[in-house]
């Protein structure tokens, strides 16, 4: 990797170069909630001003600039008994800045999803390829627990990645994009004294999680306790609102419905993500429902974050971002539920 | 207009009202862009907010508005016989909506407090399932015309329409809306039927139901969480109330 400083103020200079030719997404604050903590999404920012990197974390992960809620995917139109298509996946280039490991790691593995080498999808990679990232280490909040996940630290699949120095940044490059756009402004060559900080904010950050979440041999105690009772007493509580996949920075299903315009001579194929522990998600043609309870569900979701996805790719879906676990209005959380599973399996 | 070689059938349709304040039939005359198209869909055979013809020859009845006096019970009747298909819109018919409010009191202090000393026929309200058959709810305060629209659609294809079967939360974190309870509201919106696309919620109110109970709502969670949050039990009971849609289960 390579390294280079830059002042705060050569940050904002970088900023606002990337303002005038990309639409910049970053933290923004968009409210306080009941108890007077601020809520942070990600939006579109006009003015450096408006981002607000020492968010804690934002309430919707920054997915839905890649895997929108909703998108056309193609839009079709008939006349004289013919047809034709029209397929855009252009975007416009767009950077995020401010995005923290967590949510990087994220798109590290929405890539193996979406953008494996025999089926990629072309939205997705457009999206995935006009975008810059510039990401930031942060202290984490006292629910993360992208640490026990192997989420907290991330080495590529950004652009920049900058450490809070006090009065400087330190940067690491990942890109020529990313080479070059630091080359616009006043970056400097690593110190000795550089480093030095870097490796003890680190080790601060290292050290300063509250969660942890013990996830070894977790593929095999899910197999274990497939018909615990456990699933029933969290599934019980499940709402069945899709809230968590919605927010989770790795949740890709997805149904796509079709649209036909009022006068019948258009139509389009939308895709709109969906999630595992909605009612209809496993109901087939002709009406069968495979998952037709809630606790049924809710261990699936589960079990797709730390079965399924380790054995596909060696490694849990899940980046310990508690987001699920704070829009549940259940209370339903990765900590809880995994530490109720462990219990389960040390046996009475 | 062919679509995929198929032909679409027109509809005859006629709007009725009932005991309702006419914003779902208002609805139906709405979205502008699309108002031309779909009146060519549809066969307006009775509907007076768009046409003075009377006809008798519908196949489709919309019905707007809930029972609320004992003359409406015939005419209802009347229509059903007529009908093909029968379908409820709007929170009114479908659930009694606002109106049945009134049930909560004795109907002749109801009729005073309205109509003073010229007391009007009133009964105790109704939905439209409640007197006679139903074959279609589509619900809402008002209803949605886009997804009248593409009832519509189905209706021309005679194919069946499926309503979204998951909670209103799903649209609203699809629109990127901050979470009303995390705020400190109360929302229904986790055991309310979605299909409204959560207006309310981006709003800044909490969801009032107006759509009636999600499928496989978990009604006794969300007590439970509600409670948690500090709501009283009535104030959660007016809100489940409110549209009539949670009868039942409050
Ligand atoms: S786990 Fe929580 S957020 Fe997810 S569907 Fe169930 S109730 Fe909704
Ligand atoms: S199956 Fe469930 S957990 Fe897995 S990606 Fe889909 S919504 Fe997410
Ligand atoms: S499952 Fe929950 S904690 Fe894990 S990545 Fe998704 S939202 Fe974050
Ligand atoms: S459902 Fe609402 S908008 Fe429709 S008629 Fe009743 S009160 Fe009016
Ligand atoms: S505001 Fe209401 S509808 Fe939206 S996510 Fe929260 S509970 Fe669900």
């Amino acid at each position: 990797m390579l390294f280079k400083t830059l002042t705060k103020k050569d940050f904002r200079s970088l900023v606002e170069i990337i303002l005038q030719s990309n639409e910049v997404i970053g933290p923004k604050k968009s409210g306080t909630n009941k108890d007077g903590n601020p809520i942070h999404k990600f939006l579109p920012v006009a003015k450096f001003e408006e981002i607000d990197l020492g968010y804690q974390t934002t309430e919707f992960s920054p997915k839905t600039y890649f895997l929108p809620y909703k998108e056309n995917l193609s839009t079709y139109r008939f006349e004289n008994g013919e047809w034709e298509q029209d397929i855009r996946y252009r975007i416009q280039p767009r950077a995020i800045i401010g995005m923290h490991a967590c949510d990087i790691n994220a798109l590290l593995k929405l890539d193996k999803v979406m953008a494996r080498d025999k089926f990629p999808s072309p939205y997705y990679v457009s999206r995935r390829r006009n975008t810059f990232i510039v990401g930031i280490d942060h202290e984490p909040a006292e629910k993360c627990f992208c640490q026990s996940v192997g989420a907290d630290t991330v080495t590529h699949g950004f652009d920049l990645f900058l450490t809070d120095l006090g009065d400087r940044y330190f940067v690491a490059i990942n890109s020529d994009r990313g080479f070059n756009a630091l080359a616009k402004v006043d970056a400097k060559l690593v110190t000795e004294k550089d480093s030095h900080d870097y490796l003890a904010v680190r080790a601060k950050i290292q050290n300063s999680f509250k969660t942890k979440v013990r996830i070894d041999n977790l593929p095999n105690l899910l197999d274990i306790e497939f018909e615990s009772d456990m699933w029933k007493k969290w599934g019980n509580k499940c709402l069945s609102c899709g809230s968590c996949a919605m927010v989770c920075p790795t949740c890709y299903c997805y149904g796509v419905a079709e649209h036909v315009s009022m006068d019948f001579t258009k139509g389009q194929k939308v895709k709109q993500l969906h999630s595992c522990n909605l009612v209809d998600f496993a109901e087939v043609a002709g009406g069968h429902n495979f998952r037709p309870t809630r606790s049924s569900r809710l261990k699936y979701r589960y079990y797709h974050q730390h079965r399924g996805f380790v054995e596909a790719y060696d490694e849990p879906k899940c980046v310990g971002c508690n987001r699920c676990g704070t829009v549940c209005l259940a209370g339903i959380n990765p900590p809880e539920v995994i530490a109720d599973l462990q219990a389960e399996g040390h046996g009475p | 207009m062919k679509y995929l070689r198929l032909e679409p059938k027109r509809p005859r349709i006629g709007v009725f009202d009932f005991t309702s304040c006419e914003g779902c039939e208002l609805q139906l005359a709405n979205h502008e862009e699309t108002l031309v198209p779909f009146l060519k869909a549809i066969e307006v055979v009775n509907f007076r907010e768009v046409s003075s013809y009377k006809g008798e020859d519908y196949d489709i009845a919309l019905i707007e508005g809930c029972i609320s006096r004992d003359d409406e019970v015939g005419r209802i009747e009347k229509i059903r016989a007529q009908a093909k298909v029968l379908v409820a819109i709007g929170s009114c018919a479908c659930f009694g909506g606002v109106n049945r409010l009134k049930n909560a009191y004795n109907l002749d202090e109801a009729n005073k407090e309205v109509y003073g000393d010229k007391p009007k026929s009133t009964a105790k309200v109704r939905a439209i399932k409640e007197v006679v058959k139903v074959d279609l709810e589509i619900p809402g305060c008002p209803i949605n015309k886009l997804e009248v629209e593409r009832i519509v659609q189905c209706l021309a294809f005679e194919v069946p329409f499926n309503f979204p079967v998951y909670p209103v939360c799903v649209e609203c974190k699809q629109r990127f809306t901050t979470c009303m309870m995390e705020k400190g509201q109360l929302c229904l919106g986790s055991i309310a039927q979605a299909g409204c696309n959560a207006p309310c919620p981006a709003g800044g109110l909490g969801c009032w139901g107006c759509r009636g109970p999600a499928p496989d709502h978990n009604f006794e969670e969300f007590m439970t969480l509600a409670k948690q949050r500090g709501f009283s039990e009535k104030e959660i009971s007016e809100r489940l109330g409110f549209f009539g849609g949670f009868e039942g289960r409050r």
